[in-house]
C-alpha cells in the first residue's frame, strides 16, 4: 500500500522525461558522404511546420540533382527549428560549434532568423534564407546572411497594383497577426502599398498567433464595408480566418501576404479560399528549362510543388554555383565570395542575382485561387 | 451590434463550460487543477479520431466526453490521491498536475503529430441562420445549446441528487462528511470525472468550432479560464457561468470598439478592478469558514 502510494508522482515523472525526450528526437539526416556539409533549419514543427515540410522537400530534390549532376558534392544536415526563436538558436549552435557545416540554409520564419542569423554572423558562416520575407531586420543583420526569398516588400507593391487592375477596389478592411516579425512587417508593407494606389483603410484589425477566433475582428472589419479584405497571416491562421469570414457572410475579394502561399492554406480553407489572391516569387507556369526541371524533380518525389519548395530547391542550387565559383572550394569563407560573385543563374524562380544588399532580385508574379488551385495572373 | 453580442455569447458559452469544470474540483479541493486544459485538449482528439473513424458526431461527442471523464479520475488517481492529507498536498497537487498536463500533452503530441488537425469537411452541416440583423452558423447555436444544457445538468446534479450532496459536503468539509458516512474518496472521483467530461466537451465543441486542433490548442483557453473562475469566485459554479458569459462578451466588444489589440488588456484589467472591489470575485464564498 505504502508502495503504491509512493509509485504515481515518480512515475509520472518519468512519463514526462520520456515523452519530452521522443519528442525531442527529431533525428538529423545521416551526414557522410563527403563535399560540403549544409545545414538546414527548417520548422518541422509548430505553427509554420506546412512550409518547412515543402522546403525539406525541394531541398532534397535539389540535392539529388546536383549530386547526381557531377563536380559539386553537397551533404545536407536538416534539422527541425520549431517554429521558434530559441530552438533555431539551439540549431543554428549545433550546426556552427558541432557540426562544422560550411553554410546554413534557413531558418523558416523571418521572426526565427532575426534571433539566430546573427550567432552566424559572429562566427562568419554564411547563411542563405530561403523563405525569410520581411523587409528589415535579415539581411542588415550583417554581410553574411543572404536570401533567395523576396521581401514582402518587393512582392505586395506589384501584386496589390495588379489586383486593383482587375478587382477595382477603392477601400480595405486590413487585419494582420501583430505578434510575429513577419506578419507585421507584411502589414507595414501592405499598409504603403495600399495608400500608394490610393485604397482607403476603413478598418485595421489585429491577432495573435495562437488565436483560433477571429469572429469579432471580421464583424467588426465587414460592418465598416470595404471592398476588400487585406490578411497578412502565417497558412494556420489564414485558413481560418478566410473560412470564418466566409461564414460571417463576406463574398467579396481577400489579398493576402506571403504567408498564403501554400498548397495546405487552400487544403485546410476549402471551398472559401476561392478567389483569393495573392502576390508570389515562383511562376508555377514558366516554361523556363531550370523551372521544368524542377516540376518534374517534385513529381518524382510525390510533392505538391509550392513557392516554398521552390525556393528551398533555388537555395541548394545557389549554394552549389557558389562552391563552383569558388573553384569547388567548400570552406566557409569560399563560400562567402562565391555567393559575391554569382549573377543570373537559372533557377525556377527565373534569372535570379543577389542586391547589393545580398537580397534576392528577380520577377515576381501574382496568382488567384480558382478551381481549389493557385493559378497565375496573367 | 447584434452580431458581437452573438460573437460573445458564442466565445463566451464555450469559456464557461471550460472553467465550470475548473472551479468544481476548486471549489471540492482546493486545488488548482492544471490539467484542466489538457483533457480539453485530449477530448478535441478523442473526437476527431473517432469522427475519422466514421463514426457519427452525435455519437462521437458523447463518446469524448466520457473518455475525458475517465481521464479525469485517472488524473485524480495518479496526480492527487496519492498526495491527499499530506500536509502541503495543495502546492504538490498543482505541480503533480502540472506533470499531468505535460503527459497529457506528450501524449496528444506523439499520437496526433505537432502540426493542426481538422474534422474533414461536411462533418456539421454548414447553415447559416439569420436572427434579426446579424448571422450564426447552425453549429455556432447548437455549442451555445450544449453548453447551457450542460452547465443546467450540472447545477440540478449538485443542488438535487444524493451524488451532489455529497460532492457538497465534501466542499464544506471532506472530515465531517466521513463522519456522516459519506465516501469522501468516491466523491471526489466523481467530482473530477464531472469536472472532466465538461471541460472535455469544451474541448470538442472548441475544436468543432474553430475546426483546428494541435497539441497546444488548451493553452488558448488555459489562462482565459483561470481569469473566468477568479473572476466568478474560486469554487463557485455559478460565478464561473456568469463570469465566462461576460469575459466572452467584454473581449468582442473590445475587439469591435478599442481594437484587438487591447483584447486581452482590457479583459485582465477587469479582472484586477473586479478584485480589488471584491476580493473573493463576483460569487465568491467568505473565506471565513476555513479552519
Amino acid at each position: 500500500m505504502s508502495l503504491a502510494r509512493r509509485w504515481p508522482l515518480p512515475l509520472v515523472l518519468l512519463l514526462t522525461a520520456v515523452a519530452c525526450k521522443e519528442q525531442g528526437a527529431q533525428g538529423p539526416a545521416a551526414a557522410g558522404g563527403g563535399g560540403a556539409v549544409i545545414g538546414a533549419a527548417l520548422s518541422l514543427t509548430g505553427p509554420a511546420a506546412s512550409y518547412g515540410a515543402q522546403q525539406r522537400a525541394g531541398i532534397q530534390a535539389a540535392l539529388d540533382d546536383v549530386n547526381q549532376g557531377g563536380g559539386v558534392k553537397l551533404t545536407p544536415l536538416i534539422e527541425d527549428d520549431a517554429s521558434t526563436k530559441e530552438q533555431g538558436i539551439t540549431v543554428f549552435q549545433k550546426f556552427i560549434n558541432r557540426d562544422k557545416v560550411s553554410a546554413i540554409i534557413g531558418p523558416t520564419l523571418s521572426n526565427t532568423a532575426s534571433a539566430a542569423d546573427p550567432l552566424a554572423q559572429q562566427a562568419k558562416v554564411p547563411v542563405l534564407g530561403i523563405s525569410n520575407t520581411a523587409a528589415t531586420g535579415i539581411t542588415d543583420i550583417g554581410n553574411y546572411i543572404w536570401r533567395d526569398s523576396l521581401t514582402e516588400a518587393q512582392v505586395i507593391p506589384g501584386a496589390f497594383k495588379k489586383a486593383k487592375e482587375k478587382l477595382q477596389f477603392n477601400t480595405a478592411g486590413v487585419l494582420y497577426g501583430n505578434d510575429d516579425v513577419f506578419t507585421k512587417a507584411g502589414y507595414d508593407v501592405m499598409q504603403k502599398a495600399l495608400a500608394d494606389q490610393g485604397v482607403k483603410v476603413v478598418g485595421t484589425q489585429t491577432f495573435a498567433k495562437p488565436d483560433r477566433d477571429y469572429n469579432a475582428q471580421l464583424t467588426a472589419l465587414i460592418a465598416a464595408k470595404p471592398d476588400v479584405l487585406v490578411v497578412s497571416a502565417l497558412a494556420d491562421n489564414a485558413a481560418s480566418i478566410v473560412a470564418q469570414a466566409r461564414q460571417r457572410g463576406w463574398t467579396g475579394p481577400i489579398l493576402g501576404g506571403n504567408g498564403f502561399n501554400s498548397p495546405a492554406f487552400i487544403k485546410n480553407a476549402g471551398a472559401a479560399a476561392e478567389g483569393v489572391m495573392v502576390g508570389t516569387s515562383w511562376n508555377s507556369l514558366s516554361q523556363d528549362p531550370a523551372n521544368q526541371k524542377f516540376l518534374a524533380a517534385m513529381k518524382k518525389a510525390g510533392v505538391n510543388p509550392d513557392q516554398f519548395s521552390a525556393q528551398a530547391y533555388t537555395g541548394v542550387i545557389i549554394l552549389a554555383e557558389a562552391i563552383r565559383q569558388s573553384g569547388g572550394k567548400t570552406g566557409r569563407e569560399d563560400i562567402e565570395a562565391g555567393l559575391g560573385k554569382l549573377k543570373d543563374l537559372e533557377t525556377p524562380l527565373g534569372k535570379f542575382s543577389f542586391t547589393p544588399g545580398r537580397d534576392a532580385q528577380h520577377e515576381p508574379s501574382v496568382q488567384q485561387v480558382k478551381d481549389g488551385k493557385f493559378q497565375i495572373v496573367q | 451590434m447584434g452580431q458581437q453580442a452573438l460573437n460573445g455569447v458564442f466565445v463566451g458559452s464555450i469559456y464557461a463550460l471550460f472553467a465550470v469544470g475548473y472551479t468544481l474540483v476548486f471549489g471540492v479541493l482546493d486545488i488548482l487543477n492544471l490539467a484542466h486544459a489538457a483533457v480539453f485538449t485530449l477530448a478535441a482528439f478523442i473526437a476527431l479520431a473517432l469522427v475519422d473513424a466514421h463514426l457519427p458526431l452525435w455519437l462521437a461527442l458523447p463518446l469524448a466526453v466520457a473518455a475525458a471523464g475517465l481521464i479525469g479520475i485517472v488524473l485524480e488517481r495518479l496526480a492527487f490521491r496519492p498526495l491527499r492529507g499530506r500536509a502541503d498536498s495543495n502546492i504538490s497537487g498543482l505541480i503533480s498536475s502540472l506533470a499531468m498536463a505535460t503527459v497529457f500533452e506528450a501524449i496528444a503530441l506523439q499520437i496526433f503529430g505537432p502540426d493542426i488537425s481538422r474534422f474533414p469537411q461536411g462533418t456539421f452541416p454548414d447553415r447559416m441562420i439569420r436572427i434579426g440583423g446579424a448571422s450564426a452558423s447552425l453549429l455556432q447555436l447548437c455549442i451555445v445549446g450544449t453548453s447551457v444544457v450542460l452547465m443546467a445538468v450540472l447545477t440540478l446534479l449538485l443542488a438535487r441528487t444524493r451524488l451532489g450532496r455529497q460532492i457538497r459536503a465534501v466542499a464544506e468539509s471532506p472530515r465531517a462528511a466521513r463522519i456522516l458516512g459519506v465516501n469522501v474518496d468516491r466523491a471526489i472521483a466523481m467530482a473530477f470525472f464531472l469536472s472532466s467530461a465538461l471541460g472535455g466537451a469544451a474541448g470538442v465543441l472548441f475544436g468543432l468550432a474553430f475546426n483546428s486542433i494541435s497539441p497546444d490548442v488548451g493553452r488558448s483557453v488555459e489562462l482565459k479560464g483561470l481569469a473566468v473562475i477568479i473572476l466568478g469566485g474560486m469554487g463557485s459554479v455559478p460565478g464561473a457561468v456568469v463570469a465566462g458569459f461576460a469575459l466572452g462578451l467584454i473581449e468582442v466588444f473590445t475587439v469591435a470598439h478599442l481594437g484587438s489589440s487591447f483584447r486581452d488588456a482590457v479583459s485582465f484589467a477587469v479582472l484586477f478592478l473586479v478584485l480589488i472591489a471584491r476580493p473573493r470575485g463576483l460569487f465568491g464564498r467568505a473565506a471565513a469558514r476555513e479552519a
